[in-house]
């Protein structure tokens, strides 16, 4: 099992096991947890799931059905992502978990404090100092490095689903690279809107051989995928299923010769921080109608006011308001 | 004149399928037994009998999706000559269905998507050929619904909102799209009300003979098959009675079913 020594976080996860001192680990426990395994998940869970990523990651962008359990959240708040975390975290890692790409909304605050207590590793809001980073609809703003891990939870795995109920089906057709019928809902789309409208689960190419839902992330995040040095895994704890994109793999957008690839753009800048490349959120400020575009990733966005940036709503006495309302 | 033009293209090609003493049984009942024909390019073979001979279990079989308990099919593969499509790898055997055959259902729910638009419907075998060009395959989409004369301003409606005739003509149009070398017609006119089943005839008669296609088509209406037919198979409890041209079979049939078959047409 070289590939395992290979990865940092499987390697020191696979020394908390392997040590099963769990007085060591002691001093970071919570009181009352002692009759939980290290990370909530009991070992032959953990292991059964680090060979369905190991096979995962080995085949890029092929999805790997794994046994998925219960976990203490109902489906749809990241179970998959949860077990993958669970299984890969160890006392040295460094865990960050974002919502919609804020640090700061009720399911990201939960899940770290969730891996603060049960795995007694150190949790931050910082991108470059996680060395896991479990996620729900966004990459972050800030450029991933090598050795970190991201974790996405995923809803729906199938990028097929959509046109294709059988599973069966969705299968051969994996097997077999039959992707003409992916084409049909950009099609409709074109036909539609006059565009490639799609804005989120925008289907991808994975090293020019698996078409992968790359989870409800925006389009804007597309291009982070390809060639990323991180290593992205996928988890979708109610479909069962788990992928990955290995680093540095090719991804390509889906697209038609005469309607490319493109992502989002915005003509505002961010009304906090005045950024420009970053993913906007839209926030109304009153019932006049009028809005503010401010950074979906809170951690890049209070990074670059923290280093002097400003935007519009600094002078702005109802965006303050708001502001101080949420602080 | 038909079998003329078929023998002109088709015999020196040789036959494009051809069925060898093919049988299906589910358990103790025998859908078909024994079946046995070839069909040659440009050349449309009607299989009539009444409701329960087996039909519908020979075309399944014929067209790949349901594998026969004995005998065999044979493709022409383009350069590898007849190949026994049951033992063709699963991947070139649904490419064979994908982008060399056409198969339309008697219902047109079960081979239409009806989710996504009737211009998406009928795209979709371009895309599975690989097209990847939207303008492309607009354009050619919007001849073929014009072809099968439907409103060229309901080519994004859903095939749910279209009445059952068009319905089935957008499946037609879909399955001759990608220009196959076969097609399977299952009832086309099945269900529909006749002055919509005439149209439609005309339409098929016209598309097929235009387009040089091989087709087998199966019907219990002895008015498609004398219109749309080049040869006849009667069958009767999975068996095979009678074969021959269609107007030799209707009009001086031999075997006491297909009298029996052609007497009880209603003459109005």
């Amino acid at each position: 099992m070289s590939t395992v020594a290979n990865e940092s976080s499987v390697d020191a996860n696979a020394a908390a096991s392997a040590g099963s001192d769990r007085a060591g680990l002691g001093k970071n426990f919570a009181p009352g947890l002692a009759d939980y395994n290290y990370a909530y998940l009991d070992e032959q869970t953990k292991r059964m799931i680090r060979r369905a990523t190991l096979k995962a990651v080995a085949i890029p962008g092929y999805q790997v059905p794994f046994g998925s359990r219960e976990m203490p959240v109902p489906y749809g708040w990241g179970t998959g992502g949860i077990q993958l975390t669970a299984s890969l975290i160890g006392p040295d890692d460094v865990f960050k978990c974002i919502d919609q790409g804020a640090d700061d909304t009720t399911n990201a605050v939960s899940i770290r404090a969730f891996f603060g207590k049960v795995a007694g590793v150190q949790t931050t809001e910082d991108t470059r100092r996680a060395s896991i980073i479990q996620t729900r609809h966004r990459i972050p703003e800030a450029p991933l490095a090598e050795g970190q891990t991201m974790v996405f939870q995923v809803p729906q795995p199938e990028p097929l689903r959509g046109l294709v109920p059988r599973e069966t089906e969705t299968r051969a057709m994996h097997a077999y690279e039959e992707y003409g019928t992916q084409y049909v809902s950009l099609y409709e789309n074109v036909a539609k809107f006059g565009r490639i409208a799609a804005t989120a689960g925008y289907p991808v190419l994975v090293d020019g051989r698996y078409v992968m839902s790359p989870s409800p992330i925006p389009k804007f995040d597309n291009p982070k995928l390809h060639r990323s040095p991180a290593l992205m895994l996928f988890g979708a704890g109610r479909e069962q299923r788990i992928y990955a994109i290995p680093p540095y793999t090719d991804v390509e957008s889906l697209n038609f010769d005469d309607h490319p690839f493109e992502v989002q753009s915005w003509e505002e800048t961010c009304a906090l921080c005045s950024a420009e490349d970053s993913y906007m959120d839209e926030v109304v400020l009153d019932d006049a109608g009028r809005r503010m575009y401010v950074c979906s990733d809170s951690h890049y966005c209070a990074e670059r006011r923290a280093a002097g940036h400003e935007g519009w709503a600094a002078d702005d006495d109802s965006a303050k308001a708001l502001l101080e309302g949420e602080a | 004149m038909s079998t003329a033009r078929a023998m002109e293209s088709g015999l020196d090609a040789g036959p494009i399928l051809a069925v060898e003493n093919l049988s299906r049984h589910f358990g103790r009942v025998r859908a078909c037994e024994g079946v046995h024909f070839e069909l040659h390019p440009g050349e449309v073979l009607g299989i009539v009998g009444e409701s329960g001979s087996g039909k519908t279990t020979l075309l399944r079989c014929v067209s790949g999706r349901l594998a026969p308990t004995s005998g065999c099919v044979r493709f022409d593969v383009r350069n590898g000559g007849l190949k026994d499509v049951f033992e063709l790898p699963e991947r070139d055997r649904r490419r064979l269905q994908r982008e060399e055959w056409g198969f339309v259902h008697q219902n047109p729910r079960d081979g239409l998507r009806m989710r996504v638009s009737a211009g998406a419907n009928v795209a979709e075998p371009l895309m599975n050929l690989g097209d990847r060009h939207y303008g492309n395959m607009r354009a050619r989409t919007v001849e073929w619904l014009s072809r099968v004369e439907l409103e060229l301003d309901r080519i994004d409606d859903n095939p749910r909102n279209f009445s059952g005739g068009m319905q089935q003509r957008i499946q037609i149009a879909r399955n001759l799209i990608h220009a196959p070398r076969i097609v399977f017609m299952d009832e086309p006119t099945g269900g529909l009300d006749v002055s919509v089943q005439a149209r439609l005839l005309d339409l098929l008669r016209d598309l097929v003979r235009r387009l040089g296609l091989a087709a087998i088509v199966v019907t219990h209406d002895l008015g498609v098959a004398r219109l749309l037919a080049d040869r006849l198979m009667v069958m009767k409890n999975g068996h095979v009675v009678e074969t021959g041209l269609t107007d030799q079979v209707l009009d001086d049939p031999q075997h006491a079913y297909t009298q029996l078959l052609v007497s009880a047409v209603l003459q109005l």
